[in-house]
């Protein structure tokens, strides 16, 4: 009776976040026009800036590719039953990593060297996160108070590294002199983007860490007991599986994912280590994993939207003067509701209309 | 009863009746406490005792009958209902905020008025004076997470004395206490039984029966069965009323051969988290082809040692040994290392530990052994496997509806059960741990699962049984031990046990006792 009514999986997977999608931009539309705005120009102004012409693909495709790695981030942890919110500092320890390696090591081939920078990221990200998960496991320190003390204290100390240690001697901005030429990711203008379009070979790593995901989380019994963990630490402690040991693993994975920022902007993009290159993407990744259902595919898409969003958003903004740029927070606000917090509310609805064609 | 002579009864029940779905948990009790006494409900888990309170108390709506209060019918909608009434109860787990003072907490819900400072003086100077009256002296500016549970209850007492209690109601109240704690408390109850207050004191321990009441009533199955002056009775006597006679003794076990010792402990001293002993110095030995059942009330100690034995909570004092070989103290005692060795375990609370409840019926089939290589291809655990395993424990066990991917939670009770205890028979353990093997389980079921039990046994294979129901203890045991608030009371063979004796061992009596 209380049970939620069985509809076709279609019907949860597509339609309904379909829906809800529809609802954010409908009431998105209506606040323009209230604000004296032109709605149709405005929705137009935002498909045609995201997915309107290649290289706006491109641009979005370079967005998602973080919220695809900073929304894996916050999924893995999810499914141990914690809630990350610092994927943020995490990225931003990752791209301490990747910068020294990059800085350090240009000797190397740039493969090795590549491949250096990305495993220095992963595990100044995973190191970052995994104190957090040793202090829940083995003290009982609350992971949302510390992860979110972690992100002040990774920009606190970002800080201090760039502008004091770091920073390219004889520089007036707070960032460190270029990568070598050897340090960057190719671009995918082997797809027809534009040179000037940062998308790169971090799209790819993205898509390949959540297949790494899926397999590990859902098809392997490491990722078993991590989601026994998750869901109930009593049916661990039965199972002998070690909870402590578990939280610290997936945390450290969680960071390591949310590394992906680091290499996606730095290696891919802006050849240097700069102050708040993050932009606030762990963030996101939050909304992201909550509208993908923490799950590999369900963040793809929804890092997929929110790329998007983003994109379009910036074009809406540029491309329609009488619309606040504000607007563009307001509709990913708009998204997280209709799609995070009041994800089911039109279940009942749907179960309803759908019920009788199923009889 | 009928004279109108002395004054009306405290309380007085009649005919209350109170149904939950198939479950007839009060069938028509009459219940008479007289003002000024000291008055005991005794009987088994499940009997109704706590339903009749909670029906007392306005937790619950009698489906039938009327209560007396002081000779008037009473309605008792609500706890405030009760409180207004004068009836007061002391749960068995307290009902107070710990990060509040004992004066903040006995205050709670009679604050008097806006400002907390008049009210505080009121209830301060009140505090004194009941402690002085009744021996309740508890420290009124003291936190009570700094306080050691008998001063907790205490404080318990106190807040139900200043809200004007006349009939006090105590569930349980020396399960949490040390044996000092709780002469402390009879002490308190005995004042204010000599004050006119009425008490009501739940318990499963004839010897707190035997030590403090005036009259005692005797519960089994939802019926009241006896009511008797605690003067004029025995322990004996309330321990065969509570257990009852049983229509016919169960068909004795096939003879097995002595096997060999599987699974001994001995001196085990456990401890739950809140640092409390709950397992006291207990020794066993499992031998193969024998069925060991220990009974006792819940709550006992029993959940410990089972879980002590299993390797989920560490003794802290004492040896475990594994078909010969010490496992405690020693590296490596875990739950994974102990099913490794060949240890079956069905957790007591199957919903809280034993199986994924949001998860497929395929995925709970494998809980525990998940590293198992049978269900991984080239590492990585195989689906179309682990549902070939599931459907292969459905079909044996009878496991309805045989479905994998169905979640876990929508199977039954008892098809849960048959799941998990596939899951852990079908490695053919050396030793294997059953905690109350048949709890919500339908009739049909709990034969399916006796039949797997003795059939384990028959394999020369060591049980252990733990469980509440002594009809299933005597009908599976080949030997019983009784636990009692964390001790072994004592052992009995199976043909050696009768009700009466084993009444008797989980109330805490030992037989010598008795008489």
């Amino acid at each position: 009776m209380s049970a939620p009514a069985a509809l076709p999986r279609w019907v949860d997977l597509v339609l309904l976040p379909a829906l809800n999608l529809a609802l954010a931009l409908a009431i998105t539309a209506l606040l323009v026009l209230l604000t004296g705005g032109e709605p149709g120009a405005a929705l137009r102004a935002l498909a045609v800036g995201s997915v309107g012409s290649t290289d706006a693909i491109g641009y979005t495709l370079y967005y998602a590719t973080n919220m695809a790695f900073t929304g894996l981030a916050v999924a893995v942890a999810f499914q141990a039953g914690l809630f990350n919110i610092g994927a943020e500092g995490q990225a931003y320890l990752g791209g301490l990593g990747v910068a020294l390696v990059a800085l350090n090591l240009e000797g190397l081939p740039p493969v090795l060297l590549l491949a250096m920078a990305i495993a220095g990221g992963a595990a100044f990200g995973a190191a970052w996160a995994a104190i957090p998960g040793w202090l829940q496991a083995r003290r009982g320190s609350h992971i949302v108070i510390t992860t979110i003390m972690f992100n002040f204290l990774a920009a606190s100390l970002m800080v201090y590294l760039i502008v004091n240690v770091l920073i390219a001697p004889g520089s007036m901005s707070p960032e460190t002199r270029r990568f070598a030429e050897a340090a960057s990711l190719p671009s995918l203008s082997v797809l027809g983007f534009a040179p000037s379009v940062p998308v790169n070979l971090a799209l790819i790593l993205a898509l390949v860490a959540a297949l790494g995901v899926w397999l590990l989380v859902w098809r392997t019994p490491w990722g078993y007991g991590l989601r026994v963990v998750g869901q109930s630490p009593d049916v661990a402690r039965y199972a002998g599986i070690d909870e402590g040991r578990v939280i610290i693993a997936a945390m450290a994975l969680s960071g390591a994912l949310a590394a992906g920022v680091a290499v996606n902007e730095l290696l891919g993009a802006q050849h240097k280590l700069l102050l708040g290159f993050t932009g606030g993407y762990g963030f996101t990744g939050i909304a992201v994993a909550l509208m993908g259902r923490n799950h590999p595919a369900g963040v793809l898409l929804a890092a997929l939207l929110f790329g998007a969003l983003t994109q379009g958003g910036a074009e809406m903004a540029f491309e329609v003067p009488d619309v606040p740029s504000e607007i563009v927070v307001l509709i990913q606000g708009l998204v997280i509701l209709f799609t995070g917090a009041l994800g089911t509310m039109l279940r009942p609805v749907l179960a309803r209309v759908l019920a009788p064609a199923r009889a | 009863m009928g004279a109108p002579a002395g004054p009306p009864p405290a309380i007085e029940l009649r005919g209350i009746d109170k149904r939950f779905g198939a479950v007839h948990a009060n069938h028509a009790i009459d219940l008479v406490v007289r003002r000024g006494h000291i008055h005991g409900i005794v009987g088994e888990n499940g009997a109704g005792k706590s339903t009749l309170m909670a029906i007392l108390h306005g937790f619950y709506q009698a489906d039938a009958g009327t209560i007396l209060v002081n000779g008037d019918e009473a309605r008792i909608r609500d706890s405030r209902d009760a409180i207004r009434l004068g009836i007061e109860m002391v749960h068995q787990h307290f009902m107070l905020v710990e990060r509040f003072t004992v004066l903040e907490n006995v205050m709670l819900g009679a604050e008097g008025g806006a400002l907390l400072a008049r009210g505080a003086a009121r209830a301060r100077a009140e505090l004194r004076r009941l402690g002085a009256q009744y021996g309740l002296g508890v420290d009124p500016d003291a936190l009570v997470e700094d306080l050691p549970v008998g001063a907790q209850q205490r404080v318990e007492i106190l807040k139900a004395l200043y809200r004007g209690a006349e009939v006090l109601i105590l569930d349980e109240p020396t399960g949490v206490l040390t044996p000092q704690e709780a002469d402390d408390l009879f002490r308190v109850l005995r004042a204010l039984r000599d004050q006119g207050r009425t008490v009501l004191l739940i318990t499963h321990k004839l010897r707190e029966i035997m030590a403090i009441t005036d009259r005692v009533s005797v519960m089994r199955t939802g019926q009241m069965v006896a009511h008797r002056d605690t003067a004029t009775t025995t322990p004996a006597e309330l321990g065969e009323l509570m257990i009852g006679r049983r229509l016919a003794a169960p068909a004795p076990l096939p003879p097995m051969p002595r096997g060999p010792v599987l699974l001994e402990a001995r001196g085990l001293s456990v401890r739950d988290p809140a640092g409390v002993e709950r397992v006291k110095d207990a020794d066993l030995v499992l031998r193969g082809g024998e069925i060991l059942g220990i009974a006792g009330v819940a709550g006992n100690g029993q959940g410990e040692l089972l879980e002590a034995l299993t390797g989920i909570r560490r003794p802290v004092a004492g040896e475990i040994r594994f078909a010969g070989e010490t496992v405690f103290p020693g590296p490596g005692f875990d739950a994974a290392g102990l099913r490794r060795r060949g240890l079956g375990h069905v957790p007591e609370d199957r919903l809280r530990s034993g199986l994924l409840r949001q998860d497929s019926a395929a995925a709970s089939a494998i809980l525990g052994y998940q590293n198992d290589p049978r269900w991984r291809r080239g590492g990585l655990l195989s689906p179309a496997a682990m549902a070939a395993h599931a459907a292969g424990l459905m079909r044996d066990f009878d496991v309805r509806p045989p479905e994998p991917a169905l979640r876990s939670a929508l199977f039954s009770g008892g098809n849960q059960q048959k799941l998990i205890l596939g899951r852990e028979i079908e490695r053919d353990p050396k030793v294997l741990l059953v905690g109350q093997p048949t709890r919500g389980v339908d009739i049909g079921g709990i034969n399916a699962i006796h039949q797997r039990l003795l059939a384990h046994r028959a394999a020369g294979r060591a049980v252990l049984v733990v469980s509440v129901e002594i009809e299933e203890i005597l009908a599976l045991s080949d030997r019983i031990l009784v636990m009692c608030d964390g001790r072994i009371m004592g052992e009995l063979t199976a043909a050696e046990a009768n009700e009466r004796e084993l009444g008797l061992m989980m109330a805490g009596v030992t037989p010598d006792e008795a008489a």
